[in-house]
C-alpha cells in the first residue's frame, strides 16, 4: 500500500487543501513541474519558485520549496534579482497569463530580450479567475467573461509569438490534457540555457469555461483532444488562439543564443576578475527516464 | 427615491450608472471587482454611455484617467490596495494636473504580507497625494458620497480628484439596505461638467503636465494647497444641499450622543456602526459617552473637530492603519496636532486596530470606552499606541 503521495515531498502539505477548484489544470500543470524538477535530478536545494497573484500564484506557496509569492505582475523582476544574486540557482517563475502578460507583460518582454537564464511557466485560462473571471490580454476575440458580457472586442496577446519575438530561447504550448509532453517539455525548459517559456493552456471551468458554456474540467479537456494540433516548429507568429480554430501545440523555438550573464562576463572579461559562472546543465542533470 | 437591497459595490456602480461618466479605466482587483463588474454591464446593455477601457495594471488605468480628464471628460475608476500603491506616480499628477477624477478605494490592507481584507493602509498610505478623502460607514454613505465627490472634485474652486473609500467585504460585499435617488434627481444634482481648460479644446491650446522648475514648481504647489483649502467650503455647500434633496445631511462628520458626552471616540469607516451600537449601550448603561464619525479626511477639519471634542474628559481615536515610527496612526496624528494651539488638553489614547480584517466586536469598543473612563479620572494618558485584539 502507498501510504505517500510521490510528490508529498514537494508539497507544504500544511498549506492543503489547495483553493483551486475541481476541474482547474493547476493541479496538472503544478504535478507536471514537479514531476519534470524530480526527472531532471536538480538538487532541491537549488531551486527557487517564484509566483505572482492570481491563482496560479498560489503555487510558490504550495511547493515545498525556497519560494516567494510576489506582487501582482512582479515574478519576474523577483526572479531576476534572484537569479542575479545567486546565478547558480534554478529559478522557476510559476504564474498565470493575467500576471506575467497583462499587468507584468513588460518584465516579460525585458527579460526576454535580455536573455536571462530562467524558466517561466505561464499557465493560461484566459481570465483572471482569482478575482472573478475578467476580460483580459488572453481573452480571445468574442469570449465572454464578468467583463465582457457580450464579448471581448480586443485582440489578444498569442504569447509564444511574443515571447519568440523577444528573445525567448526555449517556447512551447501544451494543454493540461498534455500530461506527459508537458512534463518532457518542462524538464527541457528547465534544463534551457536562457529565457524559457512553457505556456500551458488550462480550463477554468468555473469561470471562463462557465461564460462561453465549456462545460466541465472534463468536457473542456476533452474539447482539447478534439482542437489541439501538434505542430513541432510551427511558426509562433501562426500559433494564434481564436475562436472555434484549432490550439497549436509543440515546442515552437529551441535556439542558443547567449545569457545576459554570458554577454556581461564576456563584455568585462579580465577587467575587474573573475567572472560568475552558472554550473552548466550538464553538471546538473542526471539522465531523466523518458516516457 | 426607491428602496433597494444593494452591496457597498453594487451601490457605488448604481451612483456611476446614475452620473454617467464620460470614461471609466479600471484594472480588476478583490474586492472592488464586483463594482467594476456590474458597471461593465452597465456599459455593455447600453445602459450608460461610458467608454470603459479595462486596461493592463492599475497604473495604466490611472494614467488614462488622467488623459481622459485632460481632455475634458468626466472620469471615475475604482480599485484597491495594491492596485492603489501601483497608481502611486499618477496620483499626484491627477492632482497636480487638477484632474477632478472620482475613484472609489474599497479600502484593503497592503501588501506584504498578502492579505486581502480590509484595513485603511492603502488610502492612508495616498493621504499626502493631493487627492480629497471622503471615508463611509456602510452601503448608503458610499453611494451617497460617490455622487457628492463628483459635484466636489468639478467644483471650479476645487478642480481635485476625490476618493470616496468603503471598507473591503465589511461594506463592499454586505447587502443592506440602500436608498437610491430617482435617475432624473442625480442626474440633475451632478450636472453637466465643463471643465475651464480642456486638452481638445483645440481654439484655445494649452500643455499639461510641461517641466515646471524652481522658477514656478512652488507656486503651482500653492495653488494645489489652495484648491484643498477651498475644498471646506465646497464639501459643506455640497453636502447641504444633498442632504435637502435626500434628507441625508453631510458634513465633515456625525457627532453620535454627543450632546453632553464626557467620553468619546473618533473613528471612520465600518467601525463606526460598531461604536454607535457600543455608544447606545453604554448611554442605557447611564454612561455619559459620544462618538464622533470623521467622513471627511482630506482636507482635515482641524478647527472644527476640536470644537466637538473640548466638552470631553478624555477621549481614544481609532486607527485601521499603522504610521510605523510616528506617534499614533494617521487620524491620531492629525486630531491630536488639531488639539495642540487651540486649547484642548485632554488625555487622548489611540487605538490600533482591525489591521488586515481582523473583526473588531462590541466587546473591543467597550474595552476602548472602558478605558478613557479610567484616563478621564486619572487624568493622565498612556504615552504608548494601544493594539485592539491583537497577540502580543
Amino acid at each position: 500500500m502507498i501510504e505517500r503521495h510521490p510528490m508529498d515531498q514537494l508539497l507544504r502539505e500544511d498549506r492543503i487543501p489547495h483553493i483551486w477548484c475541481s476541474g482547474c489544470g493547476l493541479g496538472t500543470s503544478l504535478t507536471a513541474f514537479m514531476s519534470a524538477l524530480q526527472d531532471t535530478g536538480i538538487s532541491l536545494d537549488n531551486v527557487s519558485v517564484v509566483s505572482g497573484i492570481g491563482c496560479t500564484g498560489r503555487v510558490a506557496g504550495y511547493v515545498k520549496l525556497d519560494s516567494f509569492h510576489t506582487t501582482h505582475g512582479r515574478p519576474i523582476p523577483f526572479a531576476v534579482g534572484l537569479h542575479l544574486a545567486n546565478p547558480s540557482l534554478k529559478v522557476v517563475v510559476f504564474s498565470g497569463d493575467g500576471d506575467l502578460i497583462a499587468i507584468g507583460g513588460n518584465h516579460f518582454i525585458h527579460s526576454a530580450r535580455r536573455n536571462l537564464d530562467m524558466t517561466i511557466i505561464c499557465v493560461n485560462n484566459f481570465n483572471y479567475g482569482m478575482t472573478g473571471g475578467q476580460g483580459g490580454p488572453t481573452t480571445p476575440i468574442g469570449a465572454k467573461t464578468s467583463t465582457t458580457p457580450y464579448g471581448n472586442f480586443e485582440f489578444p496577446f498569442n504569447i509564444p509569438h511574443l515571447a519568440a519575438a523577444s528573445g525567448a530561447t526555449y517556447v512551447a504550448r501544451w494543454t493540461a490534457l498534455d500530461a506527459r509532453r508537458l512534463r518532457k517539455s518542462i524538464h527541457e525548459a528547465l534544463m534551457k540555457r536562457g529565457f524559457s517559456v512553457v505556456e500551458i493552456i488550462s480550463p477554468c471551468p468555473t469561470l471562463f469555461g462557465r461564460f462561453n458554456r465549456q462545460g466541465t474540467g472534463l468536457d473542456i479537456l476533452n474539447s482539447y483532444r478534439e482542437q489541439t494540433v501538434i505542430q513541432h516548429g510551427a511558426d509562433p507568429a501562426k500559433v494564434g488562439i481564436e475562436p472555434g480554430g484549432k490550439i497549436i501545440v509543440g515546442k515552437f523555438v529551441d535556439i542558443e543564443r547567449p545569457t545576459f550573464l554570458d554577454v556581461v562576463n564576456q563584455g568585462l572579461k579580465g577587467k575587474f576578475g573573475p567572472p560568475v559562472e552558472k554550473p552548466r546543465a550538464e553538471e546538473l542533470a542526471i539522465p531523466s527516464v523518458d516516457e | 427615491m426607491k428602496i433597494v437591497g444593494l452591496t457597498g459595490n453594487d451601490a457605488v456602480a448604481e451612483a456611476m450608472r446614475q452620473v454617467d461618466p464620460d470614461v471609466v479605466a479600471a484594472y480588476p482587483i478583490t474586492p472592488q471587482t464586483e463594482l467594476m463588474e456590474r458597471f461593465a454591464e452597465f456599459v455593455s446593455d447600453g445602459i450608460v454611455k461610458t467608454e470603459l477601457v479595462l486596461v493592463e495594471s492599475e497604473h495604466s488605468a490611472m494614467s488614462a484617467c488622467v488623459g481622459a480628464s485632460g481632455a475634458g471628460s468626466r472620469v471615475m475608476t475604482a480599485t484597491s490596495a495594491n492596485g492603489l500603491a501601483l497608481m502611486w506616480e499618477m496620483l499626484y499628477i491627477a492632482a497636480s494636473c487638477r484632474c477632478p477624477i472620482v475613484m472609489t478605494v474599497v479600502n484593503r490592507a497592503l501588501s506584504g504580507p498578502i492579505n486581502i481584507h480590509c484595513d485603511h493602509s492603502d488610502s492612508m498610505g495616498a493621504r499626502d497625494a493631493g487627492w480629497i478623502h471622503l471615508f463611509s460607514e456602510n452601503s448608503q454613505e458610499a453611494y451617497d458620497n460617490t455622487l457628492q465627490a463628483v459635484r466636489i472634485a468639478e467644483h471650479p474652486d476645487v478642480s481635485l480628484p476625490v476618493m470616496v473609500t468603503l471598507d473591503g467585504f465589511i461594506i463592499s460585499h454586505t447587502l443592506e439596505r440602500v436608498e437610491i435617488l430617482e435617475d432624473e434627481q442625480a442626474k440633475k444634482f451632478v450636472g453637466d461638467f465643463s471643465p475651464k481648460y480642456s486638452l481638445l479644446d483645440v481654439q484655445n491650446p494649452v500643455t499639461m503636465g510641461p517641466l515646471d522648475f524652481h522658477d514656478f514648481y512652488f507656486e503651482h504647489k500653492r495653488l494645489q494647497v489652495q484648491g484643498m483649502e477651498n475644498a471646506r467650503h465646497v464639501v459643506r455647500e455640497i453636502g447641504k444641499e444633498y442632504g435637502a434633496l435626500s434628507g441625508r445631511d453631510f458634513d465633515y462628520f456625525e457627532s453620535y450622543r454627543m450632546e453632553d458626552a464626557e467620553l468619546a471616540v473618533v473613528a471612520l469607516g465600518s467601525a463606526v456602526g460598531t461604536a454607535r451600537g457600543v455608544v447606545d449601550e453604554l448611554r442605557d448603561e447611564g454612561k455619559r459617552v459620544g462618538l464622533l464619525k470623521l467622513r471627511v479626511f482630506r482636507p482635515f477639519p482641524r478647527r472644527e473637530i476640536v470644537e466637538l471634542l473640548r466638552g470631553l474628559k478624555a477621549f481614544a481615536v481609532m486607527d485601521r492603519s499603522n504610521s510605523f515610527g510616528s506617534y499614533g496612526g494617521p487620524v491620531f496624528s492629525e486630531v491630536r496636532s488639531a488639539c495642540y494651539g487651540q486649547g484642548l488638553e485632554l488625555p487622548i489614547v489611540n487605538y490600533v486596530y482591525g489591521l488586515g480584517g481582523r473583526d473588531t466586536t462590541f466587546e473591543d469598543i467597550r474595552r476602548v470606552y472602558q478605558e478613557i473612563e479610567q484616563m478621564a479620572s486619572s487624568g493622565k494618558a498612556p504615552d504608548d499606541i494601544r493594539f485592539l485584539n491583537v497577540r502580543e
